[in-house]
């Protein structure tokens, strides 16, 4: 076995370790803190398996939003422990065995891993996204190219979901506005500890222009609007933590959050809208310059880029600001 | 303009969504809503129009052609789906106006239609697309809104419904990732018309199979078959009349017709139905669908509850169509998703106006309603009639139809399930019937005296603003629902010619 | 074969670890994170399908020939959100029903259901 394999081989171990002491574990926090490292180990094995840019939002998302997430959860249901009634047991063992036992058996006519004559490989798109993009798009980063151009509905789709889920969550933790939330607040601040707040303030003007190069360096780099949007909001979200909502709020208060959030969703409509208006087809970017047709896609893919920015960084954001103020409630 | 209307169909309710969440005032809301939903039908009666004649339409998103980019097909397999969808909107559009002003506090009303546009938005995206991806991103869309949408229920068990619903539906939605992620290891493509052709190559391939069965199970789940139905009772006797309006009429419908386009279009009949028992396994399932949903319905003592049951039972029935993989099988398929969404919308919006005249859905509370409440009890009874499928009712032509396509490849004991099934139909309707007209009306309870005011209602929670009259806005559409099911049962020709349009397209014609 | 194939089952593992995880446990919030490592592994699946022997990430550079295809990084980075989503979504149900019940289990919740029913 080379290096490489041998190093993949080992953290898929240590994911199986990692997995089995989730379930097994009867702390929640222990199971969500797990939770993180898993997403970070898997963020690593997927820089092994060549893909970087889904890397940065594993860790970004993975490791970071959804281990907040649970993190809050637990915090607003005073949980601490899971136990597992026997009966689930049984039926549980038998789906996941069966489904394993299913899948194993449609392996056996799976092309190898890294086999470069698999269908995937030899398929005439694969050119088209490696190739053709080149000249069509004039963007390095190729995933950026197939995400923002040749597959652009579907990333409008993700935006939606995003969009969607900011929408439920907001639905469902809004309450009636009181002032005495304002006092309560100061429960959640961390300024007893110096060096916290010091960093924190001086670590989030760079974290902030990361997000923004992030954003902007995404057709040549690993990156693009999703990334930069959730390094945008865990920027804000650091900065609630430490100084907390009151702080925050004066500088980005909800309205404006929930406003941001649809006008991200409009950006990337209206961008598709605009092309239809142009003449051409929803969210075909060459008519943005007809005599130029990679001038306009790279014209359309930084605009969606944005729009994709703005919706997922206020929706961040928007949904930590509710979850907080729903704990500060009680 | 005209080309561009398979790409409308989405965006429209998506623009609206994020406008309403821009705006102001519950009323701007519910105003976007309507525009959403009326343009949503006129949109697909333009697109009925222009595939009437078997023509399809492809729409290159992003001016790409596929498969590098992802296509919109729209043929008269999936027209009849956006038809459906764009009535039912329209029909929650005026319904809503009153309903949700009863049900859901002021401050979430304008979030509230976001939510239902984005659940119109993923429910179309669904329908009109022709990528398999695409299909599942859209899936989400329409789930996580519907999760949303129940929890919004006024009783707190709405909440663990919508977490139920939630879990499962999650399960399912990665099934359905994981068979296109089978799908697409053996083929490299994700457009659906390119895995038609490239799928019989690979023919007999283990993946292949692995591929039919996640899929399957996972819209299976999508579409609550027997046995994985347990998040649908919940779920639609819990949310608010309008969600559950929309989700009876046409939600599961859609992941009938997403099935449908996968097992026909993309595999194609005989690596599903010939190779697989797939087939078999459909009409065992729907069968014993048939018989635990109506059987079970036969017990509840909440109308809603047993409308849902019912329609785990309607659902059962429509499967069973698909399973025959025969064209008159499909085409009694379609006809019951239009005339069940038909009948099912008109006996979930009369639950809506008893929740609002009686503060209550449970059965006891409906003793007497036939002289209290006549027009809106006969609605009910109307519509249960065709659920039983007495003619001249819809429901009739349905089942009828049904009935020849099992008889026509000789499935005696599915017909002796089906005929049983409308027996158990008769006692669960039966007992609404006895409750309506020979039983006494009920004391009002004082917890849901009439004339509560909203800020009683907005404290506690369970309670629901009783009102004393109800408002033509929710009883125009029962009536019209209810009027419909009887009309589509004497005139079945629109609805029989787009199901048969339908069938032709997916069992006889194979790969677009 | 098994030098070849034995990533899938390692993955496949993994997902059943998940969805087992997911319904054997009452606890919402663990049922949440059951979901959650489910979802990672099958973003793994789909990743392991786009890779190449001896390929580099699908960044257009200067003297690489061979390239790992971009096409399931760009359907998983469109996964990811959507698991997150779904998880955002999860932990606020979650966190009402604990406002309305009380508890996070689900047998507690339902229990209490049961009973509210039974005096009724």
């Amino acid at each position: 076995m080379s290096t490489f394999d041998l190093a993949e081989a080992v953290l898929l171990g240590i994911l199986i370790v990692t997995a089995v002491a989730i379930t097994r574990a009867r702390s929640l926090f222990v199971a969500a803190m797990l939770g993180g490292l898993f997403s970070l180990v898997t963020a690593s094995l997927f820089v092994l398996l060549d893909a970087v840019d889904v890397a940065l939002t594993e860790a970004a998302v993975g490791a970071g939003i959804s281990t907040v997430l649970f993190i809050t959860a637990l915090a607003l249901t005073n949980s601490r422990e899971a136990t597992t009634p026997r009966r689930r047991v049984i039926p549980a063992g038998l789906v996941a065995v069966l489904a394993t036992a299913g899948l194993v058996y449609a392996s056996f006519d799976l092309p190898g891993v890294g086999d470069p004559d698999s269908p995937v490989q030899t398929h005439p798109i694969t050119d088209t996204y490696l190739r053709e993009s080149q000249e069509d798009l004039h963007v390095p980063n190729t995933v950026t190219g197939v995400l923002a151009s040749y597959r652009g509905y579907d990333t409008l789709g993700e935006v939606v979901v995003i969009f969607t889920a900011g929408i439920g969550v907001l639905l469902l933790m809004l309450g009636p506005r009181r002032p005495a939330d304002e006092v309560k607040d100061r429960a959640y601040l961390q300024t007893e500890y110096r060096v916290l707040r010091v960093v924190s303030k001086t670590l989030m003007p760079f974290i902030l222009l990361f997000a923004l190069y992030v954003l902007l360096h995404g057709e040549y780099s690993p990156g693009g609007g999703f990334q930069a949007g959730v390094i945008f909001g865990a920027g804000f979200i650091l900065y609630t933590l430490m100084f907390g909502l009151a702080a925050v709020q004066r500088v980005l208060p909800m309205r404006t959050l929930v406003v941001l959030v649809a006008v991200g969703v409009l950006i990337y409509a209206g961008v598709g809208v605009a092309t239809m208006a142009l003449g051409g087809g929803f969210l075909d970017y060459n008519e943005f310059n007809p005599g130029n047709p990679s001038g306009g896609q790279v014209a359309g893919i930084l605009l969606i880029e944005v729009g994709v920015g703005v919706t997922v960084a206020a929706v961040m954001v928007a949904m930590f600001y509710s979850l907080v103020r729903r704990g500060v409630r009680r | 303009m005209t080309s561009q209307l398979p790409a409308l169909q989405v965006v429209v309710p998506l623009v609206c969504a994020a406008g309403c969440v821009l705006l102001r005032s519950a009323f701007g809301a519910w105003l976007l809503f309507s525009v959403a939903a009326t343009a949503s039908l006129l949109t697909a009666v333009a697109l009925t129009v222009q595939v009437w004649d078997g023509d399809v339409i492809r729409y290159e998103m992003g001016g790409w052609p596929a498969p590098a980019g992802i296509e919109l097909v729209i043929d008269q397999a999936n027209v009849v789906v956006l038809l459906l969808l764009g009535v039912i909107a329209v029909i929650a559009a005026a319904y809503g106006r009153r309903s949700i002003e009863l049900e859901v506090p002021l401050r979430r009303i304008r979030m509230f239609y976001a939510a239902m546009c984005l659940l119109l938005t993923g429910l179309f995206g669904i329908t009109v697309t022709g990528d398999a991806f695409n299909l599942f991103v859209f899936l989400e869309i329409s789930s996580l809104s519907s999760y949303a949408l129940i929890a919004l229920g006024r009783r707190r068990r709405a909440l663990l419904a919508a977490f139920q619903y939630l879990v499962i539906g999650t399960v399912g939605g990665t099934f359905l990732l994981i068979g296109v992620g089978l799908a697409f290891a053996v083929t490299g493509t994700l457009n659906m018309a390119d895995l038609a052709d490239r799928l019989p190559a690979v023919a007999g391939n283990r993946a292949v199979t692995g591929a039919v069965v996640f899929i399957f199970v996972g819209l299976a789940i999508k579409m609550a078959v027997f046995p994985l139905h347990a998040w649908l009772p919940g779920a639609y006797s819990e949310a608010p009349s309008v969600v559950s309006i929309v989700l009876a009429a046409v939600g599961t419908k859609v992941a009938i017709y997403a099935f449908a386009r996968f097992a026909f279009t993309v595999f194609g009949i005989d690596v599903v139905f010939t190779d697989l028992p797939i087939g078999e396994a459909i009409l065992v399932v729907g069968s014993l669908a048939m018989l635990a949903g109506a059987g079970v319905a036969c017990f509840q003592q909440d109308f809603k509850r047993l409308l849902a049951w019912s329609s785990i039972g309607q659902v059962g029935m429509i499967v069973t169509g698909i399973g025959l993989a025969t064209a008159s099988g499909v085409s009694a398929a379609y006809l019951h998703i239009i005339n069940h969404a038909v009948i099912k919308g008109a006996l979930f919006a009369a639950a809506g106006i008893l929740l609002i005249r009686l503060g209550s859905t449970s059965l006891e509370s409906m003793a007497g309603l036939g002289r209290r409440m006549p027009l809106t009890f006969g609605a009910v009874v109307i519509a249960g009639l065709g659920l039983i499928g007495v003619p001249p009712t819809a429901g009739f032509a349905s089942k009828w139809a049904l009935a020849s396509a099992l008889v026509e490849d000789d499935r005696w004991l599915i017909l002796i399930v089906m005929l049983a099934s409308s027996l158990l139909a008769m006692v669960y309707v039966g007992r609404i019937v006895e409750v309506g007209w020979f039983r006494a009306p009920a004391d009002l309870d004082e917890r849901t005296a009439e004339n509560v005011d909203q800020a009683t209602a907005a404290a506690n929670p369970g309670v629901v603003r009783v009102r004393e009259q109800t408002s033509v806005l929710m009883a125009g559409p029962v009536a019209l629902l209810a009027v419909a099911s009887v009309y589509f049962g004497i005139d079945a020709s629109l609805p029989s010619s787009l199901a048969d349009g339908a069938a032709r397209i997916l069992t006889g014609g194979g790969a677009p | 074969m098994i030098a070849t194939h034995y990533t899938y089952w390692i993955i496949f593992a993994l997902m059943m670890i998940g969805l087992y995880a997911v319904m054997s446990h009452g606890n919402l919030v663990k049922k949440l994170i059951g979901l959650n490592i489910f979802q990672v592994a099958v973003f793994m699946f789909f990743i392991s399908l786009g890779r190449v022997d001896g390929g580099s990430p699908p960044i257009i550079t200067e003297g690489i020939e061979v390239y790992s295809h971009p096409l399931p990084h760009v359907l998983i980075l469109t996964a990811i959100v959507v698991g997150v989503a779904t998880t955002s979504v999860g932990v606020a149900i979650a966190i009402r029903i604990y406002e309305a019940y009380g508890t996070v289990e689900e047998d507690n919740a339902l229990a209490r259901d049961a009973a509210e029913e039974g005096t009724q």
